[in-house]
């Protein structure tokens, strides 16, 4: 465990992911299975005790500090592993033994209810260091968040193995922990476990966003155009071992959507956007929302929310891979599998004839009304399914932001990376009350952003939130109404939970106006005019 | 009769704190944030000792520092005091003794109307070869700092720190080790540590560092053979620095200056490094935990020591330390001081 909880500390503090992976190949290199396999689970997020939920840590914590002593710390430090970890308080007499080792830990924990879960990670804490507490407390809640995502991690392994890491990816799905069978094909002890014919993740071909330089080279007879939809990009896969739906970063989200995940007859590979509503009729992205964040959602979600695929592509079709067919041919059989499946929550994203690419400007700009499209996608008629961003194939061009001009309100500490700065902003904008709609206009607030400055903006917002503080809620500061900031967001909705009755989709700072008083920041009104309808 | 509480004669003002007489006028302040009369200053640190002010009383070391920051001409009139040594301005008799924070740091203690008030302006309770230790002084108001003032902070011992470097020097010999430390203080204190740990060989130092270093020399503090990090061509790397170690103010390790340094491993010295987000959003490969500053336990085991009737606190985390206070069943008040910096420790 002292030695993983390094590894976890060398990769937090290492900027270059090359390095990372450098750490990372050399620790797998150097630790004995299974707690190699362990590691490798707690680093791709398929490891975590049942019983140590972070409410179980907060137990354990308030058994050696105030309340209130522990939540002011936590609020400063961000992150609960790092905050326990340094209050630990330290046993006068350090029992003489070693902290356990990933095997041990995972089996310990294995069947262990909460009341012998808190006693084991206790006695663990009485006998680590700082670090080591750090690191095992991640370990045992989940969610490391040292800065080495699950694909650097599976880089890692290729570097340190040397096998092309798509191998790696192709086979995930077919693997558990402690990864017996990947690693005796790594250490080439026995063959690759076969994912033909299986339902796994295949690497995903990305779009860069459009110059306007590449503006005049899009003509229809090279070109193919569709609508770039508001939902979230999924691949289904269906085999021999069922039908499995992965995100785009390759993690298997199968049971949030049984909708599409039932046994198929048809067996392939299929790449599209997941949207909410049904096929002729779309909802908007937050209700998506209510559906991506359950891991297992209720019958009654699903009935008030659906959601269906709208597929773009397709990969592999029975016993054919079509990855290096040109697009336009893949989108034949694409069309062909769809009216043979024909199932409820699967359409086809239709090809949009045009004329020049004036015209496509046009559409992108008026994708607005909608609201449910973001803009558009255009990819080359011949262009091969290679993974990742390939220059020159497919190209995204959204629409472009709206702005407002809107008054900061509350700042809080961020969390993670951010943690200990002022970086997440509640602002505010004036509004008439309804009452009285001819006096004076008050702020209400309409969002929240955490993103779009630079870091040093950030310390310069921080700066002036320490000097601004005219009230504290707990780990929330009320700010003087006096800094205007100009934020970007793609779409306002009416929305219930806010009190000003509007949500904005993905607001982030665009520029901090020093220099304008807060009485010309944006009226609610202004903002309402582009609800999406 | 008991003494008037001394929140008749002390206070703060939007100017700092001020000892004022029985009109609520300023006899003198302390640590000013502004211009002003007359004005007792703690330390040297630019954001307690700022220049302008008509008449500084500080240690001798103090002065002495602020003069080779801003120029002799930093204040129409200087009076040094020794430790120990008394002076009286109206009613209130003045002595400094140290506070261990950086060179000639002191807390002052103030004796008037039957009531004995300390402030004991930045201090630390580890130990620190730059500078005389902290004494505690009974009293019945203690007016405290909390920039460290949470459980989490508890700093380590700072030779067993300051060794780290001395692994990691051995383990990356090609690597220039840079370690970024505030100049007045944490500069001088890790040269001092370095040297306590066995280190012989010439450290470099950024040219912002050479005058206080030259200062800290001259007040008898060995600091060893010090070199200028700033020989050769501009904006290339200088293979004379590689495996050798070399301290520059935090806000150059971003600067174009340190392109200088060949295959830089990036340290930081300070408090705050304890929090490992916090150290890592500052882009520091090593984090050195090494504050000039109380932790929590120094902080309340301080207040326990000196076991004041009220404890006052001028900046920092006064929140946590109000509980903890409270908890113990010590009366405190935050006193809400603002310009004082504490980010840069």
């Amino acid at each position: 465990m002292i030695r993983f909880a390094r590894l976890l500390e060398q990769l937090l503090f290492t900027p270059q992911r090359n390095t990372k992976i450098h750490h990372l190949s050399e620790w797998f290199q150097n630790t004995p299975m299974p707690d190699r396999g362990w590691g490798l689970a707690a680093l791709v997020g398929e490891f975590q005790s049942k019983k140590a939920k972070p409410a179980l840590i907060r137990a354990m914590a308030s058994t050696k500090i105030d309340a209130e002593l522990f939540a002011i710390s936590y609020d400063f430090v961000g992150d609960l592993a790092e905050t326990v970890a340094l209050i630990w308080p330290e046993p006068h007499l350090r029992p003489n033994s070693t902290p356990p080792t990933l095997s041990s830990i995972v089996s310990a924990l294995g069947d262990a209810n909460a009341e012998e879960t808190k006693t084991l990670i206790s006695q663990w804490l009485d006998i680590s260091d700082t670090t080591t507490r750090w690191g095992l407390l991640k370990l045992t809640t989940g969610g490391l968040r040292v800065g080495a995502s699950a694909r650097t991690v599976r880089l890692a392994l290729a570097h340190a193995y040397g096998k092309p890491v798509e191998h790696i990816e192709e086979i995930w799905p077919l693997i558990q922990p402690p990864y017996t069978a990947l690693f005796d094909w790594l250490e080439d002890k026995s063959p690759r476990p076969n994912a033909d014919g299986k339902a796994v993740f295949r690497p995903l071909m990305l779009a860069h966003p459009l110059n306007d330089q590449d503006m005049a080279s899009i003509t229809p007879e090279n070109w193919l155009v569709e609508w770039k939809w508001d939902g979230a990009r999924v691949q289904l896969a269906s085999g021999q071992d069922g039908v499995r739906l992965f995100s785009r970063s390759g993690d298997d989200i199968s049971s949030g959507f049984p909708e599409l995940t039932k046994p198929l007859d048809w067996h392939g590979t299929l790449d599209g956007e997941l949207l909410a509503g049904q096929p002729h009729d779309i909802a908007s992205f937050q209700d998506l929302q209510q559906r991506l964040n359950r891991k297992k959602p209720s019958v009654k979600l699903m009935q008030t929310v659906p959601v269906f695929l709208r597929a773009y592509d397709i990969l592999i079709d029975g016993e054919n891979d079509l990855r290096q067919m040109p697009i336009e041919h893949r989108r034949e059989i694409l069309q062909q599998t769809l009216k043979t499946l024909d199932h409820p929550a699967i359409d086809l994203s239709a090809v949009l004839p045009f004329t020049d690419a004036q015209q496509l400007d046009e559409w992108r700009q008026k994708c607005r009304d909608g609201g449910l499209i973001e803009g558009l996608m255009i990819k080359a008629r011949n262009s091969v399914y290679h993974q990742g961003r390939v220059k020159g194939q497919w190209f995204k061009w959204k629409r472009d932001p709206l702005t407002a001009d809107v008054v900061l309100l509350y700042a809080q500490r961020g969390h993670g990376k951010r943690s200990s700065f002022f970086s997440d902003y509640t602002f505010a904008a004036w509004a008439n009350h309804g009452d009285q709609p001819d006096g004076e206009p008050v702020l209400v607030p309409v969002g929240k952003a955490y993103s779009g400055f630079s870091d040093a903006e950030l310390k310069k917002l921080d700066a002036f939130v320490r000097a601004n503080t005219i009230q504290r809620y707990g780990p929330v500061r009320e700010l003087k109404k006096t800094l205007v900031v100009e934020v970007a967001f793609d779409a306002i909705g009416l929305s219930s939970r806010h009190k000003s009755g509007v949500a904005m989709r993905f607001p982030r700072f665009q520029r901090i106006r020093w220099d304008k008083p807060a009485h010309e920041a944006d009226h609610l009104d202004t903002l309402m005019k582009w609800i999406d309808s | 009769m008991p003494p008037p509480h001394p929140s008749r004669w002390i206070r703060p003002l939007a100017s700092g704190l001020a000892v004022i007489d029985g009109m609520g006028a300023p006899r003198f302040h302390i640590d000013a944030t502004r211009a002003n009369e007359t004005v007792i200053v703690t330390h040297g640190h630019a954001d307690h000792a700022r220049p302008g002010h008509k008449h500084v009383i500080a240690t001798p070391e103090t002065l002495a520092i602020m003069e080779a920051r801003y120029g002799a001409r930093f204040a129409e009139q200087v009076t040094p005091l020794n430790w120990h040594e008394t002076m009286r301005i109206g009613d209130v008799d003045i002595h400094l003794v140290p506070a261990g924070h950086v060179l000639g740091s002191a807390q002052i203690v103030l004796d008037s109307q039957g009531s004995r008030v300390v402030v004991s302006g930045d201090y630390k309770r580890k130990p620190d070869p730059t500078c005389a230790a902290f004494e505690p002084v009974a009293c019945d108001i203690f007016i405290t700092e909390a920039t460290f003032a949470l459980p989490v902070f508890s700093h380590p011992d700072p030779l067993t720190e300051i060794s780290r470097i001395l692994t990691s020097l051995a383990l990356f010999p090609a690597r220039a080790h840079v370690i970024g430390a505030y100049s007045l203080g944490k500069a001088q204190r890790v040269i001092a540590l370095l040297r306590q740990a066995g280190y012989e060989a010439p450290i470099f130092i950024h040219g912002a560092l050479q005058k206080l270093c030259q200062l800290y020399q001259d007040h008898g503090i060995d600091l060893g053979k010090l070199e200028p990090a700033t020989s050769g061509q501009k904006g290339m790397p200088q293979p004379a620095l590689a495996g050798q170690i070399v301290i520059a103010p935090p806000s150059a390790l971003s600067d174009r200056w340190s392109r200088r340094l060949p295959d830089p491993l990036i340290i930081m010295a300070s408090g705050w490094m304890q929090v490992k987000q916090r150290a890592k959003q500052s882009g520091v490969e090593m984090p050195l935990i090494l504050s000039d500053h109380a932790d929590w336990n120094d902080l309340l085991a301080t207040i326990d020591e000196v076991d004041p009737k009220e404890v006052w606190i001028t900046h920092g985390r006064e929140d946590a330390l109000m509980r903890a206070l409270s908890l113990k069943g010590v009366t405190a008040k935050a006193l809400h001081l603002i310009g004082y910096e504490d980010d840069a420790e």
